[in-house]
């Protein structure tokens, strides 16, 4: 097999695992809305509020349901020995590492795409913005590569549950000050010139993670 | 340890204490005051040294986790570990150092700066660095997974810096500098300079000795009961 089908099949199996105990995606849906009402509540809705909050506001909610997906991913592979069984697999640390982020980008972005209309909805915004998907596709990539790194990580130690966001929201605060900046002219519908610069440091957070991640994951993991 | 060793230490714990008293000297004593600054702008000779050191720990944490994960011998990750505490230890100075000199100098105690945002920033990573370590129980996994986030978090520095500074670009420097350095400023700068970088070196190289009598200690008792 070619690494990119290895990739796939471990891929595939995280989706079948979800299809069937509908464990990550449901619960972290349901998460990312409440944190959006609640920010409602706390901001209140008007026009001016619109402005200065809502991009603030969505990408709370985004961060905070990303990470508690993140630490789903791996926290499933600790029950029942699943890890050793992924670990005993014929394929390089990185295919893992891969596949595992495959699947946890796939996570974030189905919850993404339902929590961002409502959001849009809630704010009384325009509801088709095909650039804020950019601006979502770019940040979600930062989050599964920085995220499943750590979440490997933070399985193996106590107090387990509080470590990931520990971990990761600090390192991931480019992405999150980046998505913000970005997201405040789509949704003022200003042109492509104020968010270029954004989506240039969330490109190359991106890239620089994805490789770095994948030649420092094969340490994490092994044993 | 060895006589070398202690050689060593002894040279470098009196320099140490020698450049400690002059550099306090040069503070309080030598270095004219500041036009514009005032008597508060003294606190910059320890701020700018400790901002210097800190950023260097976490420089040394990164070069020694990279030989850790490539050797794989303990005393590398002992002083990356030693560096990361020492770094944490800085910057929570400077992070104090900072406001206290903000206040009177600009009326605020805090400012989303890129320089201020970066080491809060760096504060949180290595703290969860700290974290992780305290709460892995087994030593060598530890070590890997220090290393790890020495790594990754180090990477991070530069481009948190530059998405700061695009996001709010308020530059102290050139506030505090109105007048340029004079020449006794510099000096005593350069002496504090050095001499917090020997405290550095001093505390490090007492770390990472600790350290290492530690993962002797833990080898010799598993020695005993097998």
């Amino acid at each position: 097999m070619k690494a990119f089908s290895k990739i796939f099949v471990i891929f595939w199996k995280d989706m079948l695992t979800e299809v069937r105990t509908r464990e990550i995606i449901i619960s972290v849906l349901v998460f990312a809305l409440l944190v959006l009402v609640i920010f409602s509540f706390a901001f209140g809705t008007g026009a001016e509020v619109t402005e200065l909050a809502a991009p603030g506001i969505l990408w709370v909610a985004l961060t905070f349901g990303g990470v508690i997906g993140l630490n789903r991913t791996f926290a499933v592979e600790k029950e029942n020995s699943r890890l050793e069984g992924l670990m005993l697999c014929p394929v390089d640390r990185a295919v893992i590492y891969w596949g595992k982020l495959a699947g946890s980008f796939t996570f974030m972005l189905a919850v993404a795409v339902v929590v961002t209309p409502i959001f849009l909805a809630l704010f009384n915004l325009p509801v088709f913005l095909p650039r804020l998907a950019l601006v979502i596709v770019l940040a979600l990539i930062g989050f599964a590569a920085v995220g499943t790194l750590f979440s490997a990580l933070a399985v193996n130690t106590r107090a387990r549950d509080i470590m990931l966001p520990i971990l990761f929201l600090p390192v991931v605060v480019p992405v999150i000050v980046s998505a913000v900046k970005a997201t405040a002219p789509v949704l003022a519908g200003s042109p492509w010139g104020e968010m270029s610069t954004w989506l240039q440091i969330m490109a190359a957070f991106d890239i620089i993670y994805l490789v770095a991640a994948t030649l420092v994951f094969e340490f994490v993991i092994e044993e | 340890m060895n006589g070398n060793h202690n050689l060593r230490n002894g040279i470098l714990w009196g320099l140490g204490f020698v450049l400690m008293i002059a550099a306090l000297y040069m503070v309080f004593a030598y270095v004219p005051t500041e036009k514009h600054g005032g008597i508060v702008q003294r606190i910059f000779y320890f701020h700018v040294p400790v901002a210097w050191v800190s950023f260097l720990a976490f420089f040394v944490t990164f070069i020694y986790s990279i030989l850790y994960l490539w050797k794989r011998e303990t005393k590398w990750d002992a002083v990356a570990c030693a560096s990361a505490e020492v770094g944490v230890i800085f910057t929570t100075l400077v992070l104090i150092t900072g406001p206290i000199w903000a206040k009177p100098a600009w009326g605020i105690w805090w400012t989303w700066d890129a320089r201020l945002t970066t080491s809060l920033v760096l504060w949180l990573i290595y703290v969860a660095y700290l974290l992780v370590r305290g709460l892995t129980g087994e030593p060598s996994r530890a070590a890997r997974y220090g290393a790890v986030i020495g790594i990754v978090g180090f990477i991070d520095v530069p481009i948190v810096f530059l998405t700061v500074n695009l996001w709010r670009t308020q530059h102290p420097t050139t506030i505090i500098f109105e007048g340029g350095l004079t020449s006794p400023m510099l000096a005593t700068l350069m002496v504090c300079i050095v001499a917090f970088t020997v405290l550095y070196i001093v505390l490090i190289i007492q770390s990472a000795g600790l350290k290492n009598l530690e993962a002797e200690i833990r080898r010799l008792r598993i020695m005993k009961a097998e």
